[in-house]
C-alpha cells in the first residue's frame, strides 16, 4: 500500500513540476510583447489631463458611464478619416452614457484649435503635452483607441482607423 | 519485476546497476564486464521506472543526457544563426513590409529566407524561448533524477563490499598476507594522515574524501537555473526596464518605463578637444581627423509627480539637477539614465519679417516658436500678421489640402494672414521654406530673416532589478566548476579476504594517477598486495616488467 501511495505522490510532483516549468515558457513567451502590457479587461490606468476650454479631464470622473478614449495627431491622415465620424456618434451617444474623450499627443494648442474648428468636433480634446499618458497606456501606433466600460474597465483596444459603422457598435459595447 | 533482488537479498529500485548494499553486479552486462560503471554508483536513475503514464514518458524524456546534449546543440545552432543577418532590433525599420524590403535589398535570397524563417526576431521567437524552456526543463529533470540516487546510495554505502564489487574496479589487487589485522590498523593511520575519512568493520576497510566533488555538476546545474529564472523574471512588469527616449532642449518628458518620473532637458552640450588643450595627446589625431569628442553632456532636471498624482497633470515635484555625461548616468530609485545619442540642430524657431513689396521697407519682424506657436502676432507698425495654420513637417498638398507628414518641424509651412493699414480685411500667403504662394496677388509679404535650433538629446532608461540574481546564478555556477574540477572523490576499500588474504580497490571520478600515488605509500607502509589499473595498458606492462626483473 505504501509503495502506491509512493507512486501517487510521484507522479503528482512531475505533474506539478512539469506545469509549473510549461507555464514559465509559456509566460515568456506572452510577456515578450511589451505593447501589450495593458490588456483587455484590465482596469484602465486614471490621468488628468486640461482640455482647450481649460477644464480638468479625468478618466474617473466618467466612471458609471462608457468611455471612448481615442489617441490622434492632427498630422495622421487616418486620425483625420474617423474625427468626423466620432463628432456624429459624439451627438448620438451623448444621451445614452457613453462619452468621447480624444488625446492628442504633445502638439502645439494653435494646431489643435485649428483642427477643432476646421472638422467643428465638440466633444473634449485634451493635449497629453510631456507623453506621460502616452506612456502609461503604451501608445504605439496612432489612432489607438480604448473602449472602457462603466466600471473603468478596458472593453478593446482597437490600433487602426476605424468605420463609422464600427464606431457605432464599439459605442454601444460600452453603454452602460 | 518492479524490484530487482540480490543474492545478499536486498530489493534494489528497478534499473540498479549495482547492489545497493552489497555491490553485486545486478545487469547482465554489469556481470558480464570486466570493469564496473561506477557513475551513478551504479545506483537507479529515478525516471527508470516502469513506464506507466503520460507524465512519466515526458519525465523520462527530459531526463535523458542525449536528449539534452540534442537541445544544447539545437539552442547553439539557433542563436549561431541569429547572429548571421542584424536582428530586428537593429534594422531601422517598422513595418513588416519595410522589414521584408530591408532584408532582401542588402541579403536578397539569403535575406528574404532568413526574414520568412522568422530568424529576423531569433530571439524572441516563441520556438527559440520554447527551446531554452526545454534546456531548463531538461537540466532540472536530468540533475534530480541523478543527484538524489547518488545521494542516497553514497550516504548508505557500506563499508564492507562484496568481493565481486572489489573485483571489478579499475583499480584491484589481492595477495596473501601474513597479518592481516595489523595490515588494516596500520593502512587506516596512514589513510588518515591522507586526510582520507576511514571506517573498518568486520575485517573491511573504506577510506573516502572529497565525497562533495561529486557535487560539482549538480551545483553549476543550480548556478545556471538561478541564471535562467533571473532572465525569465525580466519579462515580470518592474524588473527590467530598457528604454530610449529623444529629448529636446527646453522639453519636459514623462520618462518611458519609469512611470511618474520627469525630464526637463536644460541643454544639450557637445565639445570637442582644441589644439591648444591636447595637443600632447591628440595632436597628430587632431590633424588628421580634425575633430574628437571630449564630452557629451544632457543637463536635466528630474522631476516627480507626488504621491496619488496622476498622469497629466501638471503637478510635479523637482528631485534633482543633474549633468549627464556619458558614463556618469542619472540615479534614481534603481532607474539609470545614459548619455547615448543626439541629434544636434533641429528647428526651434523661426523670424520672419512682414514687408512691403513694392518698397521693400519693413513693418515689423516677429518670431514663431515651432513647437509652440501663437495665433497673432503684433508688430511694432501696428500691422498684425495671424498665423491660421501651421505644418511642422510640411509633405506637399493632398485633396487641395496642405499635409504634414509628422510633428516635428523638419520642414515647416505656415499659412499667414497680414493684417495692414493698407488691406485691413488682410491678404492670406502660404509659406514654406523657399517657397510662396498666394491665391491673389497679395501688396505685402512674409520674408524669412532667420531661424533658430536646438538639439535632442537620445537617453536611455534602465533598470535591472535581477542582475543580482543573474550574478549569484554565476558565482554558484563557478563554485560548482571548480567544486568538481579541483578536487576528486577517491575512494579506497580494503578487506580480508575467506582465506585470510587481501583484497584491495580503488575508485576516483577523476585523476587516478593522485589516487594510484596515495595508494601506494599506503600498500608501502600497510603491506598490502601489489595492485593493477587495469584500464592502463602501460601501468600493466610496466608491473610486468618490475616483475620480471
Amino acid at each position: 500500500m505504501a509503495k502506491a501511495d509512493q507512486k501517487k505522490t510521484r507522479l503528482i510532483i512531475r505533474t506539478i513540476v512539469l506545469l509549473l516549468l510549461v507555464s514559465a515558457v509559456v509566460y515568456t513567451i506572452a510577456s515578450k510583447d511589451k505593447v501589450r502590457v495593458l490588456a483587455v479587461g484590465d482596469k484602465a490606468p486614471d490621468f488628468e489631463l486640461v482640455d482647450l476650454e481649460g477644464n480638468k479631464q479625468r478618466l474617473s470622473d466618467y466612471k458609471g458611464e462608457g468611455v471612448f478614449l481615442n489617441f490622434w495627431g492632427t498630422w495622421c491622415g487616418p486620425c483625420k478619416k474617423e474625427m468626423p465620424y466620432m463628432e456624429n456618434q459624439h451627438i448620438a451617444f451623448e444621451e445614452k452614457g457613453v462619452n468621447i474623450l480624444a488625446v492628442n499627443i504633445a502638439e502645439s494648442n494653435l494646431k489643435v484649435e485649428t483642427f477643432i474648428e476646421q472638422y467643428g468636433l465638440t466633444f473634449p480634446i485634451v493635449i497629453d503635452k510631456d507623453k506621460s499618458v502616452k506612456e502609461a497606456y503604451n501608445i504605439v501606433p496612432l489612432p489607438t483607441t480604448f473602449l472602457i466600460n462603466k466600471d473603468g474597465r478596458i472593453e478593446k483596444i482597437i490600433t487602426r482607423e476605424m468605420s463609422e459603422k464600427e464606431i457605432i457598435s464599439l459605442m454601444e459595447s460600452i453603454q452602460p | 519485476m518492479s524490484k530487482i533482488k540480490c543474492q545478499c537479498g536486498h530489493d534494489n529500485p528497478f534499473g540498479t546497476v549495482l547492489c545497493e548494499r552489497c555491490g553485486r553486479p545486478q545487469t547482465e552486462e554489469a556481470k558480464e564486464s570486466k570493469l564496473v560503471d561506477m557513475r551513478y554508483e551504479g545506483a537507479a536513475r529515478r525516471s527508470q521506472t516502469y513506464k506507466r503514464s503520460i507524465i512519466d514518458k515526458i519525465w523520462n524524456f527530459f531526463s535523458s543526457v542525449k536528449i539534452g546534449i540534442s537541445i544544447i546543440v539545437a539552442v547553439l545552432a539557433t542563436a549561431a544563426i541569429g547572429t548571421i543577418f542584424p536582428q530586428k532590433m537593429y534594422v531601422a525599420a517598422s513595418t513588416e513590409a519595410e522589414f521584408a524590403a530591408y532584408y532582401e535589398r542588402l541579403y536578397g535570397l539569403a535575406g528574404t529566407i532568413y526574414y520568412k524563417l522568422g530568424f529576423h526576431d531569433m530571439y524572441n521567437s516563441w520556438w527559440f524561448i520554447t527551446l531554452v524552456g526545454m534546456l531548463g526543463t531538461s537540466i532540472i529533470i536530468a540533475s534530480v533524477d541523478r543527484v538524489i540516487p547518488l545521494y542516497k546510495s553514497l550516504k548508505k554505502q557500506r563499508t564492507k563490499r562484496h568481493p565481486s564489487f572489489m573485483k571489478k574496479q579499475r583499480i584491484y589487487g589481492e595477495g596473501p598476507s601474513e597479518d592481516p589485522e595489523a595490515a588494516l590498523i596500520k593502512a587506516e593511520e596512514k589513510l588518515k594522515e591522507l586526510r582520507y575519512n576511514v571506517k573498518i568493520e568486520n575485517g573491511a576497510l573504506l577510506a573516502e574524501k572529497n565525497r562533495f566533488s561529486r557535487w560539482g555538476p549538480y551545483v553549476n546545474h543550480l548556478g545556471l537555473i538561478i541564471f535562467l529564472f533571473g532572465i525569465l523574471l525580466r519579462g515580470i512588469p518592474g524588473f527590467y526596464v530598457d528604454e530610449t527616449m529623444w529629448i529636446r532642449e527646453g522639453e519636459t518628458r514623462s520618462i518611458p518605463g519609469a512611470e511618474g518620473y520627469y525630464l526637463e532637458s536644460k541643454q544639450f552640450i557637445m565639445e570637442n578637444y582644441t589644439k591648444e588643450e591636447a595637443d600632447e595627446v591628440f595632436g597628430d589625431a587632431l590633424e588628421r581627423v580634425g575633430m574628437i569628442a571630449k564630452n557629451y553632456q544632457t543637463d536635466v532636471a528630474l522631476y516627480k509627480t507626488p504621491e496619488g498624482g496622476l498622469p497629466g497633470s501638471d503637478e510635479m515635484d523637482f528631485v534633482k539637477d543633474y549633468s549627464i555625461i556619458v558614463n556618469k548616468p542619472l540615479k534614481f530609485d534603481g532607474y539609470n539614465v545614459f548619455q547615448m545619442d543626439f541629434r544636434l540642430d533641429e528647428l526651434k524657431s523661426m523670424t520672419f519679417q512682414l514687408t512691403e513689396k513694392a518698397t521693400e521697407s519693413s513693418l515689423g519682424e516677429f518670431t514663431v516658436d515651432l513647437t509652440n506657436p501663437e495665433r497673432e502676432y503684433e508688430l511694432d507698425s501696428g500691422a498684425r500678421v495671424i498665423l491660421s495654420d501651421y505644418y511642422p513637417d510640411y509633405d506637399g498638398v493632398k485633396d487641395g489640402e496642405p499635409i504634414s507628414k509628422s510633428p516635428i518641424p523638419n520642414n515647416p509651412a505656415f499659412i499667414f494672414k497680414m493684417v495692414t493699414q493698407a488691406k485691413p480685411e488682410g491678404e492670406m500667403s502660404f509659406v514654406a521654406i523657399k517657397q510662396t504662394l498666394e491665391t491673389e496677388v497679395n501688396d505685402y509679404k512674409v520674408k524669412f530673416v532667420s531661424a533658430e535650433t536646438r538639439d535632442i538629446s537620445g537617453l536611455t532608461v534602465r533598470k535591472d532589478k535581477t542582475l543580482y540574481l543573474l550574478l549569484l546564478g554565476g558565482i554558484i555556477f563557478m563554485i560548482g566548476v571548480s567544486q568538481g574540477a579541483y578536487w576528486n572523490h577517491r575512494r579506497i576499500w580494503i578487506q580480508k579476504g575467506s582465506n585470510g588474504e587481501l583484497l584491495v580497490a580503488g575508485h576516483t571520478n577523476k585523476n587516478w594517477f593522485s589516487l594510484k600515488k596515495e595508494l601506494d605509500q599506503v600498500k608501502d607502509v600497510a603491506n598490502l598486495p601489489s595492485y593493477e589499473d587495469r584500464q592502463d595498458k602501460e601501468s600493466i606492462l610496466q608491473d610486468k616488467e618490475v616483475d620480471k626483473v
